[in-house]
């Protein structure tokens, strides 16, 4: 493989470590965004998700199973939102590191109920044969291989941030979000029942987690940690994105995932870790409130 | 005035009571309890550090543990290096193919400076990542993820350069520290009162800052940032500084806690040990310098004795404890005893205390509405 075949493999792995992180992402951007509140539990969405998917495909082997699969991942979590945010996160509005906090709890709870119930080992999700093969390239990049799978989840990503962008502009409930994103109380005020909007945000938010967890699956055996190790880099891309913005989000995961794994070609992961963390911080140095910057003439509490 | 004096010398009374009771532990406690008091009592000292900075300070960090590391691997570089004939090299450099020692590590000879970076290099380190972040007027929940990301980056970092840092193993096998090998009983007892001095010595010092001007600012600042904007001060290098004394606070604990388990590894330093630390704070009262010590203690102990019956039932039980204690506790043990005593008052106590002003009781009132006295 030449040069340049090694240069675009890693740009084409770190397309598709961003559509996972833009999915993961996706669902604390917005609640961080319209609510301001952070889950640490969302990581275990993604597990959730990853294990939801695995009970599907042993329910229905088919090729269509892991179609299910994602159904069944999406509503799963969605489900577990809504419980979540009724039982926890409502309780705990307007403080928002305590929030943080009993999310954590929440979530190591789930980690050790997943170890209990499927043990330490990883299990596997089988790809469908539909997405077994690989897209070869030829002429300069020649030897470049794009899986299926792969590229599957970047269609997915891509897919899924055009209809939750097509839910914010177009529905009456996106209509709402949008107002309590822009100033809470007036929303309020005016007859929007912030509580539900902060319910369907939440709950959607986790839902795409689950979507997220489900297609890593694909690639990688679900374990009862395997949140943990997307979630941090999920929040730098929620830092690095600003607040609650769809476009900062994607931009963000996009620039997250290329960064370390172009930063892996010259270092060890564990570098690449560290420079990204650096990056970040230089990052806030310039753009202290993300890419996308909220324009109000409010003060921030 | 006369009150005042009367209440200061029963508080003293108090804790140099309780001071005698620890200092004598070592007599009636089994070998294996003083151990455990022993680095539960260093990684008190944190406790008090995060206590500052985050219940009086409002600054929440889940890296604790990079601090806490930076002072362990410090004296533990040095103990490693101390345990070694002249011109030879840590057992885990020669596995790795090292020929020479690194020139960071050979300062490590000398133990002045040793006990020197085991402070210097996490407040320094604290003092430059919490500038870095709050001159921007970044803070909250961002800072809280920074850190996290800091414990991540810190704790992958440790393994990897397994040929200067020991990697997943860490530092261990110690011999002697001045002279006095660790492994004696004699000097694991000299450790204990060590460690018990030196807490008493930094909650003494936090209880002083607390009472200053300086104290007093960064609780306003906690309450209000943009307030205190409007009035003319500039937050960041108050928050810096209560930082860097969280961070000094957690590189003594490390280093105390390294001498007293004989090993500092990744394990104690990573992600989860860091949040960890936080849910010491919290059970005692976020905002109690002695809840801090209390909550500590307990939560260790708790999970030394739980862990060793039903290794599976520990993670449930913190998770339950970080929901329970944020939802239902948010001030901690402190907060029911505050309530307790303004109920029932400490009556076997009274004698040695005139009844309390009336200010007395607007103080605890105050601190009863934080946080639910805040809405944003």
């Amino acid at each position: 493989m030449g040069e340049g075949g090694v240069i675009a493999g890693q740009i084409f792995n770190g397309i598709s470590v961003a559509s996972i992180l833009l999915l993961a992402a996706l669902g604390l951007a917005l609640s961080f965004g319209v609510m301001n509140v952070i889950n640490m539990a969302h990581g275990e969405m993604l597990m959730l998700g990853g294990y939801l998917s695995y009970l599907a495909c042993r329910v229905l082997p088919g090729p269509g199973g892991f179609l299910v699969a994602l159904a069944v991942a999406f509503g799963g979590t969605f489900l577990f939102g809504v419980l979540l945010e009724v039982i926890v996160i409502r309780r705990l509005y307007g403080r928002p590191l305590d929030t943080l906090l009993a999310t954590w709890g929440i979530s190591l709870i789930l980690q050790q109920g997943a170890r209990s119930l499927f043990g330490p080992i990883g299990v596997e999700v089988v790809a469908p044969h539909w997405l077994n093969g690989s897209v070869s390239m030829h002429g300069t990049l020649a030897g470049l291989d794009l899986p299926y799978v792969r590229l599957f989840i970047i269609v997915l990503a891509i897919a899924v941030l055009g209809l939750v962008a097509l839910f914010i502009a177009k529905t009456a409930w996106g209509l709402r979000l949008r107002a309590v994103h822009q100033d809470r109380e007036m929303a309020e005020a005016l007859g929007v029942n912030t509580r539900t909007v902060d319910l369907v945000v939440f709950a959607l938010g986790a839902g795409v987690a689950g979507l997220a967890g489900s297609v890593l699956a694909l690639i990688s055996p679900v374990t009862p940690t395997v949140g943990q190790s997307y979630i941090v880099y999920a929040f730098l891309v929620v830092i690095v994105g600003g607040l609650g913005s769809l476009v900062g989000t994607a931009l963000a995961a996009l620039l997250v995932g290329l960064f370390s794994s172009s930063l892996q070609i010259f270092t060890s992961v564990s570098l690449a870790d560290v420079l990204l963390l650096v990056l970040v911080i230089l990052f806030i140095q310039f753009r202290p409130k993300g890419i996308v910057v909220r324009r109000s003439r409010a003060i921030e509490a | 005035m006369q009150s005042r004096l009367d209440l200061l010398r029963s508080k003293a009374l108090r804790y140099g009571i309780t001071l005698l009771v620890f200092a004598a532990a070592p007599y009636f406690l089994s070998s294996y309890d003083v151990s455990l008091l022993g680095r539960f009592l260093a990684m008190s000292i944190l406790a008090l550090g995060l206590s500052l900075v985050w219940g009086w300070g409002g600054i929440l960090s889940l890296g604790q543990g990079v601090f806490f590391g930076l002072g362990g691997y410090a004296i533990a570089m040095h103990l490693k290096l101390a345990a070694l004939a002249p011109g030879d090299l840590p057992d885990f450099m020669v596995w790795t193919g090292m020929d020479h020692l690194p020139g960071w590590w050979s300062v490590f000879h000398n133990t002045k400076f040793a006990l020197v970076a085991a402070i210097a290099a996490p407040s320094l380190a604290a003092a430059g990542l919490a500038w870095l972040v709050f001159h921007r007027r970044v803070g909250g929940v961002y800072f809280a993820l920074i850190t996290q990301a800091l414990a991540l980056a810190f704790g992958t970092l440790l393994i990897s350069q397994q040929s200067y840092t020991g990697g997943f193993n860490g530092l261990t096998d110690f011999g002697a520290l001045f002279g006095f090998p660790l492994a004696d009983p004699r000097t694991e007892r000299l450790l204990y009162w060590l460690t018990l001095a030196l807490l008493a010595l930094v909650f003494a010092a936090l209880q002083w800052v607390l009472s200053t001007d300086f104290g007093k600012i960064l609780m306003a600042i906690r309450d209000g940032e943009n307030r205190m904007r409007f009035l003319g001060y500039n937050p960041a290098p108050y928050k810096v500084v209560a930082f860097a004394i969280g961070g000094a606070c957690a590189g003594v604990a490390g280093a105390l806690f390294t001498l007293h388990v004989g090993v500092i590894s990744p394990a104690m330093v990573g992600v989860v040990p860091s949040i960890e630390m936080v849910i010491w704070v919290a059970v005692g009262g976020r905002s109690s310098l002695l809840g801090a010590i209390i909550g500590t203690l307990l939560v260790n102990f708790g999970k030394d004795r739980i862990s060793s019956a039903l290794p599976e039932l520990w993670l449930f039980v913190m998770g339950l404890l970080f929901v329970v204690v944020v939802m239902i506790l948010p001030r901690g043990l402190s907060g029911i005893g505050e309530h307790w005593q303004r109920l029932h008052g400490w009556r076997f106590l009274a004698k040695f205390r005139k009844p309390s002003d009336p200010k007395q009781g607007g103080r605890t009132c105050v601190g009863c509405t934080w946080p639910y006295g805040r809405r944003s």
